[in-house]
C-alpha cells in the first residue's frame, strides 16, 4: 500500500469507530499529537497530587485523612495508566519525565494555584475533579485503544473524587458561619481557574479541528465548559454559596447559563510559567526524582544480582 | 538523566475465580516481586482481582497487524465449522 492508501484506510477506521492499536499504522502527526496529549495528561495527574498531598497530614479527622490519602493515591494510579498508554506509542518513561522537568512538556495550569485552606480540598474535589470528569468522560471513546482504556479506568475512579470534595463542602456549609465562609472563599478562588481548565475559546483553539477528526477530542472546549457550568450552578445553590460571577444567569433560548468572559491574560500568564506555584510544583517533582535516584539504582542493582544468582543456581 | 529505567511489565488480572486472566495494562518494576506488588497497587485498589500475572514486556511475541489478513484468512471460508451451516429437518426441535 502507498502512504496515501494507508492514510485513507486509517481515517476510514476512525470514521467507523474502529480503535487504533499500538502496532497499527498511524500518521506520524497522530502519534506525536497523542504523545503530547497523553503525557501532558499523565503529568497533570502526577503534579495534581501536590496541592492535595500537602493537606494529608493536616486533614481534620482520621476519616478525612484516609479518604484524602486514597484520593491522592488514585491520582498516582491515573498518572501511571496514562504514562504506560503513552509508552505504547514509542516514547520512554524517562523521556517523558525529562520533558516535564525541563519544562518542555506542560501539565494542567490548575495545579499552579495554591491550596491554602482545608476548604480547598473540598473545592478541588468538587470543581477541579468535576471539570476533569467532563473532559475525561468524552475521552473514554477516544480513537486510540490504550488511551481509551486508560480513560475508562480513570473515569470509574473519578466520581468518588468529586463526591468526597462535595462532601467536604457540604460539611463546611452546614457548620459555623466561619466554616461556611471558608467554603465560599475556596469557591471564589477555584471557580475561574476551574473554567480555564477547558482551555482557550473555540476560535482560539487552532488544533481542535484535526483532533476532532482523529477523535482524540470529542467536544469543543466551549461546549465542555458550558456543560460544566450548567451542572455546577445547582450544586452551589444547594450548598448555599455563591458562584463569583455577577453575570451568571439562565438563558432560556440556549437552555444554559450565560457567564462572564474568562480573564485570558491570567490564563496565559499561568501557562507561560508565571502562576503562583509553577516554580514550586516543578521543583517538588525534580527534587523527588533526584532524591529517589539512589532507590531506583539500588533496586535495579539488587534485581540484577538476584537474576545472576538464579542463573548460577540453574547451571549448578 | 541517567539510563536506569526499570523494565516494563505487562499485567494480567483474574477478576474473579473462574474467569481468565485479562490484560489490564503495564508498569515499570525492577524485578518480578516488585512487579506483582506494583500491579496490586496500580490495578487492584478496589478489589478488581484475585490473582495477578506479570510478564516482562520484551517476552511478549505479537502477530503483525499488517499480516492480519493473511494470518486469519484460512478461517474465513470454513463456514462449515459453525452449527448454523447445517440444515435440520423441522421435526427436530433440539440438537
Ligand atoms: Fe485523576
Ligand atoms: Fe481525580
Amino acid at each position: 500500500m502507498k502512504e496515501l492508501d494507508f492514510e485513507t484506510d486509517f481515517q476510514n477506521k476512525i470514521d467507523s469507530e474502529i480503535k487504533i492499536e499500538p502496532k497499527d499504522w498511524m500518521p506520524e502527526s497522530y502519534r506525536k499529537t497523542l504523545i503530547r496529549q497523553i503525557s501532558q495528561h499523565a503529568h497533570s495527574e502526577i503534579v495534581g497530587m501536590l496541592p492535595e498531598g500537602n493537606w494529608i497530614t493536616r486533614a481534620p479527622s482520621l476519616k478525612r485523612k484516609a479518604i484524602l490519602l486514597a484520593k491522592v493515591q488514585d491520582e498516582a494510579g491515573h498518572g501511571l495508566y496514562l504514562y504506560s498508554a503513552a509508552e505504547t506509542l514509542g516514547i520512554s518513561r524517562d523521556q517523558m519525565v525529562s520533558d516535564l522537568h525541563s519544562g518542555k512538556a506542560k501539565y494542567s495550569s490548575i495545579f499552579n494555584y495554591p491550596a491554602t485552606s482545608w476548604a480547598d480540598m473540598g473545592a478541588v474535589g468538587w470543581l477541579v475533579d468535576g471539570a476533569a470528569i467532563m473532559n475525561q468522560v468524552a475521552l473514554c471513546r477516544a480513537s486510540y485503544g490504550p488511551y481509551a482504556r486508560a480513560m475508562v479506568r480513570i473515569c470509574k475512579e473519578e466520581s468518588f473524587h468529586q463526591r468526597q470534595g462535595y462532601d467536604i463542602m457540604m460539611k463546611l456549609c452546614a457548620g459555623t458561619a466561619e466554616q461556611k465562609q471558608m467554603a465560599q472563599d475556596a469557591l471564589n478562588r477555584w471557580w475561574w481557574p476551574s473554567l480555564m481548565m477547558f482551555g482557550p475559546n473555540d476560535e482560539n483553539s487552532p488544533n481542535s479541528a484535526q483532533s476532532m477528526k482523529w477523535r482524540i477530542k470529542r467536544f469543543s472546549n466551549d461546549d465542555l465548559r458550558q456543560k460544566f457550568v450548567d451542572a455546577t450552578v445547582e450544586q452551589a445553590e444547594i450548598l448555599g454559596i455563591k458562584i463569583p460571577d455577577d453575570n451568571l444567569k439562565w438563558n432560556e433560548t440556549k437552555k444554559g447559563y450565560d457567564f462572564s468572559e474568562i480573564d485570558w491574560t491570567e490564563f496565559n500568564q499561568v501557562v507561560a510559567g508565571n502562576g503562583p506555584c509553577n516554580k514550586q510544583r516543578l521543583k517538588a517533582r525534580v527534587d523527588a526524582w533526584d532524591k529517589g535516584a539512589w532507590v531506583r539504582e539500588a533496586a535495579l542493582a539488587y534485581a540484577e544480582k538476584k537474576a545472576v544468582a538464579i542463573k548460577e543456581k540453574a547451571v549448578a | 538523566m541517567n539510563n536506569t529505567e526499570w523494565p516494563l511489565w505487562e499485567v494480567f488480572i483474574r477478576s474473579r475465580q473462574g474467569l481468565n486472566h485479562k490484560h489490564v495494562g503495564s508498569l515499570h518494576a525492577a524485578d518480578q516481586d516488585m512487579a506483582i506488588e506494583n500491579a496490586r497497587d496500580v490495578y487492584t485498589r478496589r478489589q478488581e482481582g484475585v490473582s495477578i500475572w506479570v510478564v516482562e514486556s520484551k517476552h511478549i511475541v505479537a502477530s503483525d497487524p499488517a499480516q492480519g489478513d493473511s494470518l486469519f484468512e484460512p478461517a474465513a471460508n470454513k463456514i462449515y465449522r459453525h452449527p448454523t451451516f447445517y440444515q435440520l429437518p423441522d421435526a427436530i426441535k433440539h440438537m
